[in-house]
């Protein structure tokens, strides 16, 4: 699994010197409870069970902020994405059902934050 | 001069405003956008997973659409210029993803990102120029302190979207000042407005639009203007007690006259 991981999402964790500079740079930080940087070391040491059962994964709101600052060039995000995917490609795995999106719409509600949550939370 | 539209789900739909008034603004600074005949929603998030192959094909059909016609691909929508801008430099740099998507759309030409994508913002300040938008002005906004909301899309990774620089951009502050209005600088220009978490935690996204707000509020402003149709319904509809907000091409068809025109 460590090894599908890194491969779609083309992240050398080992890459990570641990400045921390990621999860300081989060706003989903606190919605985490294992925050950016962890999330690349737990990578990087084969965690992967333990990341796909936590609820911090659909936090991340790809935002780009970690990609940017991160003066190793790490992109923790594409490691959460990919954690995600690994998730919600599983049978069943899906966060997001059809049927419950009638109830998350408002009058305003515009379609790209559904078509963006059907992208991030089922395959 | 033409060129090739991309308007997206969003802007046919609840983001009407950002689509009508920018294309009358188009006409009044004398370029035109021609909406591509075919096209698909761009999906809204840019693929990460290498290995996501299907979900980067409406980019590129739309990519070379625009290609086809000779013309350079522009988007008002931050989302689907993220998207297609990124699917775009995949086709360019990734040799499995071109091949992989060359394969999957059975091309005869083979398409390795040739076609230059713009945001309409990138027209306004690279082929247009600032100051000559000043000029077209009739209408300026004077006095009205406005403050840039950039959110993540436009600007980041910057290594890829090319846009301005990412933690001190300046883009939108410039065509505030073209408008005759005065920009206002916040720190929280560029931090995540909650986006599609939204439907997740409406919490969350209230959490950070009150961050946003507060700040902005904070620093003199007294509007924000946007080019994000989800950043507006989050700022909107999630703030406590917000500040008013509009898209930008609300405010450039104002100035330019072009609001009274239609009405």
């Amino acid at each position: 699994m460590m090894d599908t991981i890194k491969r779609i999402s083309g992240v050398n964790p080992r890459k990570c010197m641990k400045c921390g500079k990621c999860t300081a740079s989060c706003p989903a930080f606190d919605e985490m409870e294992f925050h950016p940087h962890q999330f690349v070391d737990m990578v990087e040491n084969g965690r992967i069970d333990q990341l796909m059962q936590s609820r911090g994964i659909d936090f991340c709101l790809s935002c780009f902020a970690c990609v940017e600052r991160c003066p190793r060039n790490v992109e923790p995000a594409k490691l959460i994405e990919a954690v995600r995917l690994a998730v919600v490609r599983q049978q069943g795995g899906d966060h997001l059902r059809p049927e419950a999106i009638p109830h998350l719409l408002d009058e305003n509600l515009p379609q790209q934050a559904i078509t963006a949550a059907f992208r991030k939370y089922r395959k | 001069m033409t060129y090739s539209y991309f308007p997206g789900c969003t802007l046919k739909t609840k983001g009407k405003d950002l689509d009508i008034w920018g294309r009358a603004s188009a006409e009044a600074l004398g370029f035109h956008l021609q909406e591509l005949d075919q096209w698909q929603c761009c999906g809204a998030v840019y693929p990460m997973a290498k290995d996501e192959i299907a979900t980067r094909l409406s980019s590129v059909r739309a990519l070379m659409a625009a290609g086809e016609a000779g013309q350079e691909l522009v988007t008002l929508c931050s989302a689907c210029h993220h998207v297609i801008k990124r699917v775009n430099r995949d086709m360019q740099t990734d040799e499995t993803i071109r091949d992989r998507v060359s394969r999957y759309l059975g091309l005869q030409t083979p398409y390795a990102g040739e076609t230059t994508v713009l945001h309409y913002l990138e027209v306004l300040r690279d082929r247009i120029g600032f100051d000559n938008l000043k000029q077209k002005v009739v209408n300026p906004l004077t006095g009205r302190k406005i403050g840039a909301y950039y959110g993540c899309m436009l600007l980041r990774p910057a290594s890829e979207m090319g846009f301005d620089n990412p933690e001190n951009p300046t883009i939108l502050e410039d065509f505030i000042r073209a408008i005759g209005a005065e920009p206002v600088v916040y720190a929280r220009r560029n931090e995540c407005c909650g986006g599609y978490c939204t439907i997740k935690s409406k919490d969350y996204a209230r959490k950070q639009v009150d961050a946003i707000m507060e700040n902005a509020r904070a620093c003199g402003a007294q509007e924000l203007i946007t080019a994000c149709p989800l950043c507006l319904y989050n700022l909107t509809e999630n703030a406590t007690d917000g500040l008013p907000v509009a898209y930008f091409t609300q405010l450039l068809a104002e100035a330019l006259g072009v609001k009274e025109e239609q009405k």
